[in-house]
């Protein structure tokens, strides 16, 4: 839901102790039916829970989105690109909803949508006029798929001269 | 400086004013890459398929370099070492790290607790900047990245950081018993390198599926095993059982994740309109194909939300699945072993190397498969 904030304190795991008053309890264990071996070396530490000497904290000094399932922003992350824009405010509703939520993931694929645009508006603002054809690595088609490639180029410009044409004469008409 | 900047679904450009990376963390460490790749799953990132992949991200979780720079608590590695660098970052104190799962780091990914944070692959894993750069910021620098041995080819040196390690921790989950019939779908770089590692672990049948007849050619020389066109079978499946006394694989690896084709439905939904967390088809086909008490192994990589598979049948037939991340440093060691004794010669899968400049043509020839690209390596101008 909406709103899920969760603090340190709410992350807890009461174990209890000893169960010798549970009749038979662990009578059957056995430390060999472990399908994690070798992918992991049971060391049994996680009974003891978050408890382990965390490393140093690395600076928070930029907006960084954390996960609602943990308690803290771990010891380092990345610094790449904070959210920003309107695409930052989708993806902070989006922080908002558990990992195992559609309303967590659903708007983070719509975030990089919108972010795409931004990109393209950025780079407008800086005098940068975005090469697309350079981008999307049009030369190795040419050179490598060109039967294709020409194929596709010759549909598209059809496609958009016959749009072209058909708007026109709407507007004529 | 110059890196890969990605633009947008199909869209990266090389750019040379992207800020030198900093030390951020006492335990950080500054390195110059020589050699960085373009994984598959760099593709899954590149056609828009994972959440949170934000403009202005720079790629690359596989490289190597040479240390420029340390902070002030690192004391495993040295400015002027060359070194390896495993795709996890990860913290070597918490309880996972402890227990070896270093694709697994708690202290490392703030946006997941699902996944352990990784170079260059969004911010659902940590929104770190990767190594397809000519300088790369490297987080917990005692822990993850390894000195490369003096004897060492570059190129095999590179991809001991994933694909060598992830092809080989996929047959290793797939718990291989001597004389096994094995199944890989997918005869990517991943796919290739399970099914080579698959024979170290005794396996006495090793069979690839995938759809593209290069590829198949190709491993079939490399990892000496069988090879079948899906796109000529009616049903792989059946095809399986038919080849295995009707009784189906004893184990079968996904190697391929979320972009497999061969069903409309589900490359409509997992590919296309982004419904589920990639098309499953591989996997599917993988739990279907398996004997009763089987195992699946699945190193292909899924986005973060639901995904088709036929988990009735995963009931029914009694099938142990075994996933992961790969654990690089674990598994380091003993691939470096491999590599000096010959029996893996990663860099023989090389296609193509092209130099960081020209990475968008990098990306389009690996994401069409073009010019019988298997695995492409970047190179910057200053390696």
């Amino acid at each position: 839901m909406i709103g899920d904030e969760t603090k340190p304190e709410n992350f807890r795991n009461e174990r209890g102790g000893d169960h010798s008053h549970i009749k038979g309890w662990g009578v059957d264990r056995d430390p060999k039916n472990d399908p994690t071996y070798p992918m992991k070396h049971r060391t049994d530490e996680e009974i003891e829970g978050y408890t382990w000497e965390r490393p140093e904290q690395q600076p928070v000094d930029i907006e960084v989105l954390k996960s609602v399932e943990r308690p803290n922003i771990p010891a380092v992350f990345g610094t790449s690109v904070p959210p920003s824009g309107l695409s930052g405010a989708i993806r902070r509703l989006a922080f908002k909803y558990s990992e195992s939520s559609y309303g967590r993931w659903l708007p983070l694929v719509m975030a990089d949508r919108v972010g795409e645009i931004e990109g393209i508006i950025e780079d407008l603002k800086h005098g940068h006029v975005p090469n697309i054809f350079a981008e999307k690595g049009m030369r190795s088609e040419w050179k490598y798929n060109r039967k294709t490639f020409v194929i596709k180029t010759a549909v598209t410009v059809a496609a958009a001269v016959g749009a072209y044409l058909l708007l026109t004469r709407n507007k004529k008409d | 400086m110059l890196a890969m900047n990605f633009r947008g679904p199909f869209r990266v450009r090389a750019d040379r004013d992207r800020p030198f990376p900093e030390i951020e963390h006492p335990e950080d460490a500054i390195v110059k890459v020589i050699r960085t790749c373009i994984c598959g799953s760099d593709l899954h990132l590149y056609h828009g398929l994972v959440p949170d992949t934000r403009v202005g991200t720079t790629f690359g979780h596989e490289f190597i370099g040479e240390i420029v720079e340390v902070g002030s608590s690192v004391e495993k590695v040295k400015v002027g070492d060359r070194v390896m660098v495993p795709f996890n970052i990860a913290c070597g104190k918490c309880v996972f790290c402890k227990q070896e799962m270093y694709g697994m780091c708690h202290e490392s990914n703030p946006q997941s607790t699902a996944a352990g944070g990784i170079f260059g692959y969004s911010h659902t894993t940590g929104g770190y900047h990767g190594g397809q750069a000519e300088y790369v910021r490297v987080p917990y620098a005692n822990v993850g990245p390894t000195v490369i041995p003096d004897w060492m080819d570059p190129d095999d040196a590179v991809l001991l950081t994933d694909v060598v390690p992830t092809g080989y921790q996929a047959a290793e989950m797939a718990g291989i018993q001597e004389g096994d019939t094995v199944v890989v779908f997918g005869a990517g770089p991943i796919g290739i390198m399970a099914a080579k590692c698959a024979w170290l672990f005794g396996a006495g049948r090793v069979i690839v599926i995938d759809k593209l007849d290069y590829r198949l050619e190709f491993v079939k020389d490399f990892a000496q095993c069988e090879v079948y066109n899906f796109q000529h079978l009616e049903d792989p499946v059946v095809f399986i059982k038919k080849i295995t006394d009707s009784l189906g694989a004893d184990v079968c690896i996904d190697a391929v994740g979320a972009e497999a084709a061969g069903d409309t439905m589900n490359t409509m939904l997992g590919r296309k309109m982004l419904m589920q967390g990639g098309s499953t088809t591989a996997l599917h086909w993988a739990i279907n194909s398996v004997k009763k008490g089987g195992i699946v192994s699945i190193v292909g990589v899924y986005g973060p939300i639901d995904a088709l598979v036929p988990i009735g049948n995963v009931v029914n037939k009694g099938i142990t699945i075994r996933a992961g991340q790969c654990s690089v440093k674990r598994l380091l060691p003993k691939m470096i072993e491999h590599v000096k004794n010959g029996n893996i010669s990663p860099k023989d899968m090389i296609t193509h190397r092209i130099p960081l400049e020209e990475v968008a043509e990098g990306y389009n020839i690996f994401s069409k498969k073009l010019d019988g690209c298997i695995k492409t390596v970047l190179i910057p101008p200053s390696a």
